[in-house]
């Protein structure tokens, strides 16, 4: 209890590390968060006056930081710049899609990585021939394979939709899940080449324990010794590199939903910084950060409850 | 890691292909087979063909060509960030490991709050506010990369403070200035060097997903991540435009982590 009470203390001078960067990242723009409205021909030097007083922003930067900061706590993010309507509420509709993305995503990504970890760690052959495929998932520019993969499954041969979350007029499950098939394999490639690898080198290092030994020693089978002894050492390490992947994920989501006009959070990401909806970019990389760095504590806690050894 | 011996034959491969590559980036001006910018508007959206190996584009341009030019831009702002990032990663990993403390504590946290905003989203809005060229691109990335170095190099920095080396050194008289440059530092060489390897591969995809948004290299200047950003749309009817860049993006990127993998095996 008082290792998670220390960890959740660490969490919030981080966070607010962060909030100080994406504040001063916003402001650092020439026209600060009002560019949109400077570009605007039909927008009078008095409306931007009247606007910088109304929003504050003729006030020091600390103060302005400060109930910019007080104001997120409390949940009031401010208007999107674009449409007008509350920034926290954009947010909020775009998440399901983005969780259904991720969510499937990671699932496909973990099964990936748990065969080929396991068997890579077993099969000598097998594993020259995973290690290739491993720096090849790691080294593919997640658009680029996005782009191939519309072109040959979607155009080409037409098997799924190119993108988009479901067709108008068709709905129902079917529709819905052949649109995840593309998005979900790209944002799981990258990642599940990174998990095979990590799951592969801990089932190494379990494999040779003295406890896999001893279970050989008694005649347990091999498949046995593999399966519940050498994975079961290896699956703790194992969920916690998946959860401190978040942030990757995160930057991931942002790319696919863009190739695949997903209309997740990423997807409005991308609008967003199109039109310079300040608001909104703003709350998406403090969202962004929270969401990372809760993992990272569930994580850590996690490892803590299960694991005796990393208690002192 | 010790169990699993990397084969060096595609080490060989990678570091052959790295070099073609270089060699061929560097020399752009005299085998690329047409001028950067010729506009040859009788042979547009041609498909690749043997006059024009990897196809035109929508005015004509020969692909081939600006895929060459673009390995210029593509390799060096890959190279240079690594280079970059190294030596702000070196520094703070050094003086974090090496001072400890609250020094460290405050670095380490620092280093922990850039790891856990989205790096894209971030390194994105960045770019989309200061005005988008070759050196900033340079600078951001090299600032989006240099917390796992930081990183690597405490870990040594603190494993090697307490060796009888430094100890020694220090009895001698040594100011910590002298025992981090002469005698830290060269010893963390080997896991920095694998760092920087992977982050040139990574440099090279974080400049080609800033550019395929539209906020990284700009037009006319040609990288492999622009040209992709162009060819999206066109995607379907003159696929070459994509797929060619991205190929080079993919390769390149694929034999720097080769060569990350067999230095961190064998060193």
């Amino acid at each position: 209890m008082r290792f998670v009470g220390r960890r959740i203390a660490q969490t919030i001078p981080l966070l607010l590390i962060v909030s100080v960067l994406v504040f001063a990242l916003i402001h650092a723009t020439p026209g600060g968060p009002l560019t949109l409205y400077l570009e605007n021909p039909n927008v009078r030097p008095e409306d931007i006056a009247r606007l910088r007083r109304q929003m504050g922003l003729d006030r020091p930067l600390p103060v302005q930081y400060l109930s910019w900061l007080w104001s997120f706590v409390r949940g009031d993010w401010g208007y999107s710049y674009a449409d007008g309507r509350p920034v926290m509420q954009r947010l909020l509709e775009r998440i399901p899609a983005t969780l259904e993305l991720v969510g499937m995503s990671t699932i496909l990504g973990v099964i990936v990585a748990l065969i080929v970890g396991v068997v890579a760690s077993v099969k000598r052959g097998f594993d020259r021939v995973t290690t290739l495929f491993v720096v090849a998932g790691i080294s593919l520019p997640v658009f680029w394979f996005g782009l191939v993969l519309q072109l040959v499954f979607a155009n080409a041969l037409g098997w799924f939709p190119s993108s988009g979350r479901s067709s108008i007029g068709v709905g129902g499950f079917a529709d819905q899940a052949a649109h995840l098939v593309l998005p979900a394999i790209v944002l799981a490639s990258a990642q599940a080449a990174g998990w095979s690898r990590y799951l592969r080198g801990s089932m190494g290092q379990a494999l040779v324990m003295p406890f896999t030994t001893a279970a050989r020693a008694r005649g347990v089978s091999e498949a046995r010794i593999v399966l519940r002894h050498a994975l079961r050492y290896a699956l703790l390490p194992f969920v916690t590199v998946v959860l401190l992947d978040a942030s990757i994920m995160a930057s991931g989501a942002v790319v696919t939903e863009s190739v695949f006009a997903w209309p997740g959070i990423g997807g409005l990401f991308t609008e967003s910084l199109a039109k310079r909806d300040y608001t909104v970019l703003m709350a998406f990389l403090m969202c962004g950060s929270i969401a990372v760095a809760t993992l990272n504590l569930v994580a850590d806690v996690a490892v803590h409850a299960i694991d005796p050894r990393t208690r002192e | 890691m010790t169990l699993h011996r990397v084969a060096r034959r595609p080490a060989i491969v990678a570091l052959a292909l790295l070099g073609a590559m270089l060699l061929l980036a560097i020399l752009a001006p005299f085998v690329a087979p047409y001028g950067f910018d010729v506009i040859d508007l009788a042979h547009r959206r041609a498909a690749p063909s043997m006059s024009h190996w990897f196809g035109t584009d929508e005015i004509g341009r020969d692909l081939l060509t600006r895929v060459l030019y673009g390995a210029r831009v593509s390799l060096a702002i890959g190279i240079v960030s690594a280079l970059m990032s190294a030596v702000v990663g070196v520094t703070i990993g050094a003086v974090a490991g090496y001072a400890g403390g609250w020094v460290d504590d405050a670095l380490m946290r620092f280093t922990d709050a850039m790891l856990s905003v989205p790096r894209l989203p971030l390194l994105m809005i960045a770019a989309a506010v200061i005005e988008p060229g070759v050196p900033t691109l340079v600078v951001l990335v090299a600032l989006a990369g240099w917390m796992e170095m930081a990183r690597v190099v405490r870990a040594d920095v603190q494993s090697i403070k307490t060796s009888d080396f430094v100890a020694a050194a220090r009895a001698l008289g040594a100011l910590p200035r002298r025992i981090i440059e002469r005698h830290v530092l060269p010893a963390t060489f080997p896991a920095v060097s694998v760092a920087m390897t992977i982050a040139v591969g990574r440099g090279i995809l974080l400049e080609s997903a800033l550019s395929f948004f539209g906020v990284g290299v700009q037009p006319p200047t040609a990288s492999w991540g622009n040209m992709l950003y162009q060819a999206q749309t066109t995607m379907t009817t003159e696929p070459w435009l994509g797929i060619f860049p991205g190929m080079f993006i993919f390769l390149t990127v694929l034999c720097f982590n080769i060569l990350g993998d067999y230095f961190r095996v064998s060193a």
